[in-house]
């Protein structure tokens, strides 16, 4: 079968099922993996190890594309901050959260529940994106790309610094935790308290089977994110099918035409932007939080580029493509290789210190040093991988390898004459 | 005339354009306080402190030298980064990363040929480990066979990247191609990563000091830093005013579908852009490590948004500009001490390219559009 006729193939099929189908490709990929690394009892807990870890970093990149892909993909505004973003949501939710008597040690904080410091985590979030958005009104998409990034990394810089490290502001004592981070109740917990009681009959079956506990509780907490992921992209699909979506994907297309119009872009741009920097915080609590700590490390800039590699891979302005790409990025490119890298026979030959070893070692023509050299570094290599996968699809493919989904800016069917009912005239407005 | 000309003019800027008005405001404070520091007086109000504290005229002028440095250098790497901006229309992501290329090659180099003659095996002068450190007034013949390693190199290394990345691109939209040069970002640190390591390399020695007033000295090494980038400045200048290339590349800058239609070779003047810049970009790299004495595979990457300030600030497109903003946000990353925690001096010389680019897009020297 050549690849067009599978490319056709593919896309005959719904969104949802190809979504589906591209996941369980990924878990029997690993899980073969694991069989052919381990065996009996060992190999049923690597393999779940690697799906629940493999489903939680696909959750968390899908979820931090599809914001992604609100904001460029739809509006065509270029935001390179998305760990500044997450870094506030990810901070706001632990510090409402975070016991207000910790122990020895310990950052005191709000002690509120999880599920108001998330929400809290998501508007503080959209407050600092809304302020953001304020310079791209008026400047060139590449100078917003700057802005942002300058402003994730003060915010970076801004919880590192020992000054805030624990504050006291009338009466009450709070803090980032400076570069040491910040514990707080982890959603990894609460999820972990729910499959040690209701689903206990479960986590027996799967310790008879070999499989540990908290690899357990690592899967189900990854199915939780995949529900995440896929309320966002209900919530997104209606967005963009709206009156409020046609707007933004006007704005893409053609600014000045919008405004001219009538459509005060301005606003629409903020909002749309403001919307994805809630999300994005959502995602920093949920992916960076999970075990229930976090540290300014976790939020260096090379993060927002992942992000951005996942949603060009998909294909920009889809849904569908954005949940494909982080998919796509987050199995194949980040965390294959890496253990690939790991279980990959070496045949005895142990990996020389060093590049000038293993290359000298050509000069007796064995392959193998360098051979091992790479294989002991993949997880080096593989940033190289992203960075060359990234040109490739940018010079050949700039729609995204799974672009060219289906989604037209208009509502109405553009390819069947519209019946009488849809004379009557455009919907009514915004 | 005099004074109620400027407090008319004064009121029509508060008026007219709040944000420089706020801006001026707080300079002013700010200058305020530091002649209280200096004096070292503190004014109270309603017992609060107004301004002052303490700071000595030789901590002040250590950190005026430090800002200068750091700021020669990255004004130095901004014109390439300019260059490619105003030539070739985009933000190019992966500078930061040529400007290590550069210092990378020009420092093993140095470094294995300063150590050849010791026992230390090759292995480990290659990864830059275990041998002797340099410094200028010990090996200046070696420290400038490494500077021209590292232009030269940093060349290659950008046309190849020219040749495989960008020239299949070159009608691409801008965003396009910020895509592509993140791509190449990513591919070129971490091939360095994978090549030399991930840890940082102490690389250059202070060889001696040079005692300029009480508490203020400057070392050879940056000495060399300082002469190197004030004399590779100069002859930027001169090959843009008063050469043909220069010319054409000012042109090209202005309006290049003017340019080609005027004869100018736009693919040529292009090459010649990527060769200029990346030669500038290498050395800056190398002369920063030289001043640091040390070397890890993504500094360059820290730097990018350093750089990128400055070329704002600047006014992106000027290479004028770029000099100037480096110069400027090197003093504000260093004299942000005087009134910041160590912690938050990096996020101020950012926090002054997001007020430069809200108040004034075009940039300080923006308007002026000289190359």
């Amino acid at each position: 079968m050549s690849t067009a006729d599978l490319r056709a193939r593919l896309d005959d099929l719904p969104d949802a099922a190809l979504v589906a189908l591209f996941l369980v490709g990924i878990w029997l990929l690993l899980t073969l993996l694991a069989v052919s690394v381990r065996d009996g009892a060992a190999a049923a807990n690597l393999a779940a190890g690697f799906v629940g870890s493999v489903t939680v970093l696909v959750g968390a990149y899908a979820i931090l594309t599809l914001a992604l892909n609100l904001q460029w993909g739809y509006t065509g505004l270029f935001n390179i901050g998305v760990a500044g973003f997450m870094a506030v949501g990810a901070y706001t939710t632990a510090i409402l959260t975070a016991p207000a008597d910790p122990g020895a040690g310990g950052v005191p904080g709000f002690g509120l529940p999880l599920w108001l410091g998330l929400l809290g985590g998501m508007l503080m979030a959209a407050l600092v994106g809304g302020l953001a958005a304020l310079p791209a009104l008026r400047l060139r998409a590449d100078y917003l790309a700057i802005v942002t990034v300058a402003l994730s990394e003060i915010i970076r810089l801004f919880v590192n610094w020992g000054g805030v490290a624990e504050v006291r502001v009338l009466g009450k004592r709070f803090g980032t935790g400076g570069a040491t981070g910040i514990s707080f109740p982890a959603p990894d917990e609460v999820v972990a308290d729910l499959v040690t009681g209701i689903g206990a009959p479960l986590v027996d079956a799967a310790s008879a089977a070999g499989v540990s506990g908290p690899n357990v509780v690592n899967i189900v907490y990854g199915l939780v994110l995949l529900v995440v992921v896929v309320g966002s992209y209900w919530v997104l699909s209606r967005l963009a099918d709206s009156p409020f979506g046609r707007v933004l994907k006007a704005i893409r297309e053609d600014e000045t035409v919008t405004q001219s119009l009538g459509k005060d872009t301005r606003l629409f741009k903020i909002k749309a932007f403001m919307i994805g920097c809630a999300l994005m915080g959502l995602a920093g609590a949920l992916f960076r939080g999970s075990a229930g700590y976090i540290s300014p490390a976790q939020f260096r800039p090379a993060i927002t580029f992942y992000v951005f590699a996942a949603l060009i891979i998909g294909g920009a302005g889809s849904n569908t493509g954005s949940i494909l790409g982080a998919a796509t990025f987050a199995a194949l490119l980040f965390y294959l290789p890496a253990r690939l890298g790991e279980f990959f026979p070496t045949f005895g030959t142990s990996s020389p210190g060093n590049i000038v070893d293993a290359v000298a070692a050509l000069g007796s023509l064995d392959v193998t040093p360098l051979l091992a050299f790479v294989l002991a570094n993949v997880s080096t290599l593989r940033f190289v991988l992203i960075g060359v996968v990234l040109i490739w699809i940018i010079q050949n493919q700039p729609e995204g390898i799974l672009g060219h989904r289906n989604d037209p800016a208009a509502s109405v069917p553009l390819d069947r004459p519209s019946s009488p009912e849809h004379e009557s005239g455009g919907e009514a407005d915004e | 005339m005099g004074i109620a000309d400027t407090v008319t003019g004064g009121r029509r800027i508060a008026v007219e354009r709040p944000g420089t008005a706020v801006v001026a405001v707080v300079v002013a404070y700010l200058l305020a306080d530091l002649a209280a520091k200096l004096v070292g007086t503190t004014v109270f109000f309603l017992g609060v402190r107004l301004f002052g504290g303490s700071l000595t005229v030789g901590s002040l002028f250590t950190m005026l030298l430090d800002g200068l440095l750091v700021g020669l250098a990255v004004g130095l790497a901004g014109i390439g980064l300019s260059m490619t901006y105003s030539i070739l229309d985009f933000a190019n992501f992966a500078h930061g990363d040529t400007v290590t290329v550069g210092a990378f090659l020009g420092w093993v180099t140095a470094y294995v040929a300063a150590n050849l003659a010791t026992s230390v095996p090759f292995s480990s002068l290659f990864l830059l480990n275990d041998g002797n450190q340099l410094s200028v007034s010990a090996g200046w013949a070696l420290v400038l066979l490494g500077l021209v390693v590292a232009a030269v190199g940093t060349v290659a290394v950008t046309l190849l990247v020219d040749r495989l990345v960008y020239r299949p691109m070159r009608d691409s939209d801008n965003i396009s191609l910020l895509i592509a040069s993140i791509g190449v970002a990513l591919a070129l640190r971490y091939l360095i990563a994978f090549v030399f390591g991930a840890q940082t390399s102490g690389v250059a020695t202070v060889g001696f000091q040079l005692r300029l007033v009480t508490g203020l000295a400057v070392t050879d090494n940056e000495l060399a830093l300082l002469v190197v980038a004030v004399v590779l400045m100069i002859a930027v200048h001169v090959l843009l005013q008063r050469t043909k290339l220069g010319k054409a590349m000012r042109a090209m800058a202005d309006n290049e579908d003017l340019a080609r239609v005027t004869g100018i070779p736009t693919e040529r003047v292009v090459r010649l852009t990527w060769i200029l810049g990346g030669a500038l970009a290498g050395t800056s790299g190398y002369l920063l490590v030289l001043e640091r004495g040390t070397i890890a595979f993504n500094f360059g990457w820290i730097l990018l948004l350093l750089i990128f300030a400055a070329v704002i600030v600047g006014g992106i497109g000027s290479i004028y500009g770029a000099m100037a903003g480096g110069v400027l946000i090197g003093l504000v990353d260093s004299l942000a001490l005087i009134w910041l925690p160590s912690g938050l001096t990096r996020a101020a010389a950012f926090a002054v390219l997001i007020v430069v680019l809200l108040i004034r897009p075009s940039g300080i020297f923006g308007g002026v559009t000289t190359a």
